[in-house]
């Protein structure tokens, strides 16, 4: 009887749960229906609320509802950025130090410390995925940020296991959106790419770039913007809404908390609703003094009033790649993850930063197949549950020992001469030991190379074509028609010859590439009853 | 894409030709996650080439399946069963069609199906015919009879009610073992027709009152879905013959209903035999009795110390009666003592009074013998004889009594003389 084991993905804003169950993958819906369940509490009449109905209470009562509360985790008071907290309850600084919250747990106020509310919340989960599998749960593996520390990633299981789901490992988040990316039944899993994972949450957005060779996923460099996210679309909306409040009624809404929490309940709903429409309606009963406000929205509207946003995103990315040291052409697929994924304008400037013919963007706008971005790293956390659910504790302890995780990795592809250039067979940042096979056709007595890959990213300055008159004075308004411009454009060549095969061929010759622990290369090259081989 | 031809100059006796290593690759920390990570760290940790571990990783794959399929062990199939006419599929064990003997009633639809799936495969009129053993599909038809039995709840319970291998008949005296070995087995069985689950079970001698009472009084009360459809009458499909369809209803309705009433009935014996022969039901009834009569002892506690108390009242009120009655007796007996020490005092004074007043006659007034004495003399001895009687006590009196025996003269008037000496009388005689 194998365990039942969760996949966590444990955010700052949302939360959800997934488990692989009979080969098949769910994210479980809670109470409330909600597969991306808010990670907050909230406390009335002495009752705990948890998601969806703690997130309604931010307009009742802010005071006694926990949220964003996640990244406070293993940090002392004078290092956490409370910016996000100023519409729930606030935190506080607690007797060593660390971060607690004050709020009214049945009749009085209690200090309550973020771990104790992390287990009372993580515990709602737990509550709610058993409801949802009918089982008893035995573990979970959960989804962190790539910028969590040992510490806090320790202190994560270590509250997991309190609320009854002890971890069976903690996983970083962008591996595991890029898991369940790549265990998706359109995907070749064993193809060689280059991926950026971009993750735009609520409050924050963390990207990695990850080369995805022979089934490792190596992370190449990763950032975190902690100061960038979905709440900077509503606050864009929030502003423009309460401009707009200002100007119908001639009352400031800004000035009023409770009008504020509800702008903003507000703007989330149109911001998600904007996503899958081009316009919108909302209305709000009582904004201030008394006045409701409705009226609607579009969606070029709200690109422009989150202008500022969309071009910190696509900076975002930009910096991401620059820091991987690789260039934007290199990049096989983009995935974005986190809900804010969703908007349509955020793929649109992801997607304008790529070479559309080389990138393929993967999301909810772009590739219709895509996986909820909500969902992605929840589903890589289950997936990854269902692989170890059948190793103890010491058996994933062991391999996640540096001896096995840490590991030589190719610095330059390697591949063979063909008749048009060189084919790929291992990319660069492969882990070593590694096997490969490709088959090429060929006929005859034929050459076998093996080179290393040179890549080069050529850059063309293009002047335009001189347009007809006529076409000049039409599109005066544009400067930019006669300017040069470039083209960059990713070249591949065969640089150090590393082996040279000769075989006999009939129809085709399949190559094995194999390096091993100790960086030994061999080549085998096989076509019908040939064969040949050396080690290098 | 294709591989360019060998060179002119490419010496045929040297297939390979190593030139140069590759880049001296970089350390980098590979994310531990995803199948492929696995598979590194098994090879890494094992230390086992690629092609060791797909061997070894294809060979742990086969027995896993192996093992999987293990657990199905085919039973044995029946000839007769085989050769079953399928028009009278109703008369066939149906879980013996699918193989599920071992299981009846406690196979669940995922066994079902399964077994199903195998027999099909198996039996299948196709494959029958490929092997050339003929178009005979007639237990095929019987297979796909007992499936739709099985996964219709409504027709599977049909059946159930009815699965003559699946009853347990009501355990006789004769049965081997002890009152739970006997019984427990039938209510295991007879439990399967609750439409209540789960069903309280018969218990060990350690069971709570509690508990027991629960179980019978479950037992009592048993709803039970037994049904008897499967036995009925095939109603003849044929609508020329209305009354004879309306009649074999109505056949099959009463038959259901007087099958229905001796399954109750059954029950109802049963549990009363159950009840009778239960050894935790005595055990429950004596220790009934012993708590009942601490019970009693213990409701009756004040007036028996009441009763004690009265008890102690009159032992010390007859106890003091008799001490007062034998000091009475005691009393008694002291005063008729005393009142004979009294007169046998008086008589012995009298005596002594007399012996004295006799003894101055008896020795003739101190004269000599024949003398008469003279009156005076007499009349004075006389005198000072009662004077000193007079002031005699008993005691004295009867000293002096005893100091005149022998009775002599010398005795008599030393007494006598002493006497009115010490006593102080003014002797007329004795001087």
């Amino acid at each position: 009887m194998s365990k039942t084991i969760i996949g966590l993905s444990f955010g700052n804003t949302s939360s959800s749960v997934a488990i692989m169950k009979d080969g098949v993958l769910e994210v479980i819906a809670n109470q409330d229906g909600d597969r991306a369940i808010p990670t907050m509490l909230s406390y009335a009449h002495g009752d705990e609320y948890y998601g969806a109905q703690a997130k309604q209470q931010l307009v009742r009562n802010p005071k006694n509802t926990v949220a964003f509360f996640r990244d406070f985790l293993a940090n002392s008071y004078a290092k956490i950025d409370v910016s996000a907290n100023h519409r729930s309850a606030h935190p506080v600084e607690d007797s060593e130090k660390l971060v607690a919250f004050k709020v009214v747990d049945g009749e009085s106020e209690h200090t309550v410390s973020v771990n104790e509310i992390v287990v009372r919340y993580l515990k709602q989960l737990h509550t709610a995925a058993n409801d949802y599998i009918g089982k008893e749960i035995d573990g979970s593996v959960i989804a962190v940020p790539t910028n969590f520390s040992e510490q806090q990633r320790k202190l994560v299981a270590e509250l997991a296991e309190k609320a009854g789901l002890p971890a069976l490992q903690v996983i970083n988040e962008p591996t595991a959106a890029l898991l369940a990316h790549v265990s998706r039944p359109d995907i070749d899993a064993h193809a060689n790419k280059l991926f950026v994972v971009a993750d735009f949450g609520g409050t924050r957005s963390d990207g990695a770039v990850i080369a995805y060779n022979g089934g490792i996923f190596t992370i190449l460099a990763t950032m975190h913007d902690l100061e960038l996210g979905g709440r900077d679309l509503d606050e864009a909306i929030i502003e423009h809404l309460a401009k707009e409040f200002e100007k119908e009624y001639k009352v400031d809404p800004r000035k009023e908390e409770r009008a504020m929490a509800k702008l903003a309940h507000e703007a989330e709903l149109i911001k998600k609703t904007l996503s899958n429409s081009t316009t919108t309606q909302f209305g709000i009963e009582s904004v201030a003094s008394g006045f409701d406000f409705s009226g609607s929205l579009n969606r070029l509207r709200f690109e422009m009033v989150g202008r500022s946003a969309f071009t910190r995103i696509g900076d975002f990315v930009k910096h991401l790649v620059a820091k991987a040291n690789v260039d934007v052409l290199d990049v096989d697929e983009v995935l974005l993850v986190g809900g804010t994924s969703w908007v349509p304008k955020v793929s649109s400037v992801v997607s304008g930063l790529f070479d559309s013919e080389r990138t393929v963007i993967r999301s909810p706008n772009t590739d219709t197949k895509a996986i909820d971005p909500d969902e992605l790293i929840a589903r890589g956390a289950a997936i990854q549950a269902s692989l170890v659910s059948n190793f103890d504790a010491e058996e994933i302890a062991e391999s996640l020992q540096p001896v096995v995780t840490n590991g030589p990795h190719l610095a330059k592809p390697i591949g063979v001469k063909t008749a048009e250039g060189v084919t790929e067979i291992l990319a660069i940042n492969t882990l070593i030991p590694i096997r490969k096979t490709i088959s090429i056709p060929a006929e005859g007595d034929v050459l076998i190379e093996i080179v290393e890959i040179e890549r080069e990213i050529k850059v063309e300055t293009v002047k335009p074509e001189p347009k007809a008159a006529g076409e000049d004075e039409e599109s005066d308004w544009s400067d930019d028609e006669d300017e040069e411009y470039e083209v960059r454009s990713r070249v591949v060549k065969p640089g150090k010859t590393l082996a040279q095969l000769g075989i006999t061929a009939n129809g085709k010759a399949d190559i094995v590439v194999t390096i091993s622990k100790d960086l030994k290369m061999q080549v085998a090259a096989r076509s019908g009853s040939e064969h040949v081989a050396g080690t290098v | 894409m294709s591989l360019p031809a060998l060179p002119r100059d490419w010496n045929k006796s040297e297939s390979f030709k190593a030139v140069a290593s590759f880049t001296t690759p970089e350390k980098l920390a590979a994310e531990p996650v995803g199948p492929g990570f696995l598979g590194h760290a098994r090879r890494i940790l094992r230390n086992r080439t690629f092609s060791e571990d797909e061997r070894l990783e294809a060979e742990r794959n086969v027995k896993a399946i192996e093992t999987a399929d293990n657990d199905y062990e085919s039973e044995p199939e029946d000839a007769d069963m085989l050769r079953h006419d399928p028009k009278d599929w109703k008369s066939l064990d149906q879980y013996e069609v699918l193989g599920l003997t071992k299981y009846r009633w406690r196979a669940d639809e995922d066994l079902i199906r399964k077994a199903h799936r195998r027999k099909v495969l198996k039996h299948h009129p196709d494959k029958k015919a490929a092997e050339g053993a003929g178009d005979e599909d007639g237990f095929f038809k019987c297979i796909q009879k007992a499936f739709e039995t099985l996964v219709d709840p409504s027709k599977r319970r049909q059946w159930d009610s009815v699965d003559p291998k699946a009853n347990v008949p009501v355990p006789s005296k004769k049965t081997k073992g002890d009152f739970f070995e006997r019984w427990g087995k039938f209510f295991e069985a007879e439990s399967r027709f609750s439409t209540k689950q789960p069903v309280p079970q018969l218990g060990d001698l350690n069971s709570t009152k509690a508990e027991v009472d629960a179980f019978y009084s479950f037992w009592r009360r048993f709803d039970s879905w037994r049904s008897f459809e499967w036995l009925d009458e095939d109603v003849p499909d044929d609508s020329s013959n209305r009354d004879n369809k309306r009649y074999i209803e109505k056949k099959n309705k009463a038959l259901r209903a007087k099958h229905k009433k001796d399954d109750t009935a059954r029950l109802i014996k049963a549990i009363d035999l159950a009840l009778s022969e239960d050894p935790r039901h005595r055990m429950f009834k004596d220790a009934d009795k012993a708590a009942k009569a601490q019970k009693k002892w213990e409701r009756e506690a004040g007036s028996r110390e009441a009763a004690e108390k009265k008890a102690a009242e009159e032992q010390a009120k007859a106890d003091a009666e008799a001490k007062a009655k034998a000091d009475a007796e005691a009393n008694k007996d002291a005063k008729e003592a005393a009142k004979k020490a009294k007169e046998a005092a008086k008589s012995a004074k009298k005596k002594h009074k007399r012996t004295l007043r006799n003894a101055i006659k008896d020795v003739n007034y101190l004269l000599p013998e024949g003398e008469q004495p003279s009156p005076d003399t007499v009349a004075n001895a006389l005198a000072d004889v009662d004077n000193l009687i007079e002031a005699l006590d008993d005691m004295e009196l009867a000293d002096y009594a005893g100091k005149l025996s022998p009775l002599t003269a010398d005795s008599v008037k030393a007494a006598f003389t002493e006497g009115v000496q010490a006593k102080g009388i003014k002797p007329k005689f004795f001087l």
